[in-house]
């Protein structure tokens, strides 16, 4: 099955790779053309690769996908997923490709440069040659990706700039059958700050496949703060990485929030290169049904003084299963290091289920590291404090289960975003709509 | 808001409780207990450490983790075991935790506002909106001397011990029940709390409502005087008298109780019967 999808695959790169953006680029197409062998030679990940032994892709293998729609595709309505009220620049795809008349760019500081990938790749500066390539954590997607990537955000802040306003970047896919490789590319010199929002929404039951990744590289004190929200259909194949390299006092935030998808995966790895650098990561999500949600995370506090913060819950309904994988890798030489770990779980089901794995691999011997994880069922005695107050069974369960899964995002800081989460979670739980009243 | 028929049948007691025996965790509990509590009334019931008085109160609220073995309770004459304890509470029984619950992330007001309007919808009274609310919270939470953030964070989370107590206290002035059941309110007050919590009790006494003191000391019945006390031990009533008995217990120690019971075999006629 596997070696069909590789042939699949490497037959379609075959076909399409002369009209992949940037393909007249020498080292554009050389870079491809790598990549592709690289994924050729390895294929899909098994159950015996130790970071795959949760999750199986076989749905992504034993399919065929197409690398656009056969036809034009009517301009979905993209009203119920724009973030209103926020002063936010917007980029939006459709099934992989930059709609610039559903895109809409504000103004923007001297020197900043956010525009579509496939443009960069066209005009191919060469200051985009050394950061394309991979990065040091990307799993085998992330090689399919480079073979076949088309469009994302690319974003260079210049020194000591502020983008005040966040990027919405937002994928829609429209269109069952179709295979999409968005590549977004952020580089932030030193002193620079930005916030992106990757937001990934799956129209009605779209069964497409996504295979996204990030690249991030934070110069010495910059600051990146990322969302990413996923909102596949139940249908939907998602593959995502976000790969972060942090220079010195560099600070991340991240926060990953996952609702959708048949079979979710994230990957967030982020390096800390030089001293004081800090990164702080949330999750969560939120699933039900026979969905399947992974996120393997990774910090390397490579260098001393560095401070990390991880946090991420899971509510898992009806049949669904989730996959946390957590690891915190202190290199020698990393002391001082302060770091911190957790996921804490909701099974809302008998026949839900989670594996959880909080890892920490620590070879400094000055450093403070915690790491913890929790599963569990509403609690039986914060139930009958709420009957006991009159409020039904149904509604207590809701409230409780609010509760659990606010708590992330509560963390979130565009106002419109967090507002939009809590309108999904209301509309999620049972009786949502009598919760809300209450605030 | 007046109680859920509280022009009931005066007649009839509030309260009916016959030879309650209650299992947890296999072990028997309550072997056999006889209350009965009148509209208007103040009851304490003691007892030593084990003696089942906790559990008496939390099978009265509907804990289900308890196995009735046998007995029967009549709550103005209706079958109060059948009902779940959203039933009952709506109904107007209340249960002032000997240990409030923490509920992180679910902030006070919420909780008050949802036990409010799902009390007032029972009993066919419109839903009180954000304003009405605030303005009769502000009210009650003047009376149990509780600072507005309180309202704000999550129910009874760093909660000190008082601020737990006048929670639950609060929680009884809004819902106004008419059988409120206190499980060791006094325990872990210091006499300031302890005067406020009495105080806020005291405000609820009324010809249509009673009240169960559950306590293991004399001291809360100073400030909120019983019309009748009574003594568990090992499960069942073994003694009952008016407000003296407390006295006595207080000087003379459970030990006198229980070795009184111990002779007779059988409680004592009256016991639970006042």
């Amino acid at each position: 099955m596997t070696a069909a999808s590789v042939d699949r695959f490497a037959a379609d790169f075959a076909r399409q790779a002369a009209s992949l953006p940037g393909a007249r680029v020498p080292w554009v197409a050389r870079l491809r053309r790598d990549a592709m062998q690289r994924f050729a030679a390895q294929g899909l990940p098994t159950a015996r690769d130790e970071d795959w032994k949760y999750t199986s892709v076989a749905a992504i293998a034993k399919r065929a996908f197409a690398t656009e729609p056969a036809g034009a595709t009517p301009q979905p309505a993209i009203d119920a997923y724009a973030l209103t009220g926020s002063q936010a620049h917007r980029l939006v795809f459709v099934d992989g490709r930059y709609a610039p008349s559903l895109s809409q760019i504000g103004p923007l500081p001297a020197g900043v440069v956010l525009d579509s990938l496939a443009r960069a790749l066209d005009r191919a500066p060469e200051a985009l040659e050394p950061v394309l390539g991979e990065a040091r954590r990307h799993t085998i997607f992330a090689a399919l990706n480079t073979a076949f990537m088309r469009d994302g955000v690319h974003l260079h802040v210049p020194r000591a700039t502020a983008l005040d306003a966040p990027i919405h970047a937002l994928f829609l896919s429209t269109t069952s059958d179709v295979a999409m490789h968005p590549r977004n590319m952020l580089v932030l010199e030193e002193g620079a700050q930005a916030t992106l929002i990757e937001h990934y929404v799956g129209i009605g039951e779209t069964a497409a496949f996504t295979n996204a990744v990030t690249q991030v590289y934070a110069h010495a004190d910059a600051a990146l703060v990322h969302y990413k929200v996923q909102q596949e259909t139940v249908k939907g194949l998602h593959i995502a990485g976000l790969h972060v390299s942090q220079a010195r006092a560099s600070r991340l935030e991240s926060h990953s929030i996952a609702l959708g998808g048949a079979l979710a995966r994230t990957d967030i790895t982020t390096t800390f290169d030089a001293e004081g650098c800090a990164a702080e990561l949330n999750g969560l999500f939120l699933v039900g049904g026979r969905q399947h949600v992974d996120h393997h995370t990774r910090i390397d506090h490579a260098s001393p003084h560095g401070t990390s913060r991880e946090y991420y819950k899971g509510v898992l309904d009806g049949a669904s299963r989730g996959v946390f994988n957590g690891k915190v890798v202190v290199h020698p030489g990393a002391q001082k290091t302060d770091a911190q770990l957790a996921n804490h779980n909701l099974l809302l089901s008998k026949a839900a289920e989670i594996d959880t794995k909080p890892e920490l691999m620590i070879d400094a011997d000055d450093v403070k590291c915690t790491h913890g994880a929790t599963v569990g069922q509403i609690d039986d005695a914060q139930m009958f404090y709420l009957r006991a107050r009159g409020i039904d069974e149904a509604l207590a369960r809701s409230l409780l289960t609010y509760a659990f899964a606010h708590d992330v995002i509560e963390r979130l800081r565009v106002a419109p975003l967090r507002a939009a989460l809590e309108r999904i979670l209301f509309a999620r739980l049972p009786h949502g709509e009598r919760i809300r009243a209450l605030a | 808001m007046v109680p859920g028929n509280a022009m009931g049948d005066n007649s009839k007691p509030l309260l009916e409780v016959r030879d309650l025996a209650v299992r947890v965790d296999g072990k028997a509990i309550l072997r056999g207990l006889d209350l009965t509590v009148n509209a208007g009334e103040v009851h304490a019931i003691m007892g030593p450490n084990g003696s089942g008085k906790s559990t008496f109160a939390q099978v009265l609220a509907g804990r289900e983790a308890f196995t009735v073995e046998r007995g029967d309770v009549r709550y103005d004459g209706r079958d109060l075991l059948s009902l779940a304890p959203e039933e009952r509470a709506r109904e107007g029984v209340f249960l002032a935790f000997q240990y409030p619950v923490e509920i992180p992330g679910v902030s006070n007001v919420y909780l008050l506002k949802a036990a409010v309007n799902s009390v007032r919808k029972h009993r066919g009274l419109p839903e009180l909106d954000a304003m009405e609310f605030l303005a009769l919270i502000r009210a009650r939470m003047k009376l149990m001397e509780m600072s507005d953030e309180l309202l704000y964070r999550a129910v009874n989370e760093g909660f000190s011990g008082g601020e737990k107590k006048r929670n639950e206290i609060l929680q009884m002035a809004l819902l106004e029940p008419r059988l409120a059941i206190l499980d060791e309110t006094d325990s872990g007050l210091d006499i300031d709390a302890l005067q406020v919590v009495s105080r806020g009790i005291n405000a609820l006494r009324s010809p249509e409502r009673a009240l169960i003191l559950v306590t293991h000391y004399q001291r809360l019945l100073d400030h909120v005087v019983p019309d009748f006390v009574h003594v568990l031990s090992q499960g069942r009533i073994v003694k009952s008298g008016g407000k003296e008995l407390a006295q006595e217990l207080e000087q003379r120690g459970y030990g006198w109780i229980e070795a009184h019971a111990a002779d007779d075999g059988v409680p004592a006629p009256e016991a639970g019967r006042p």
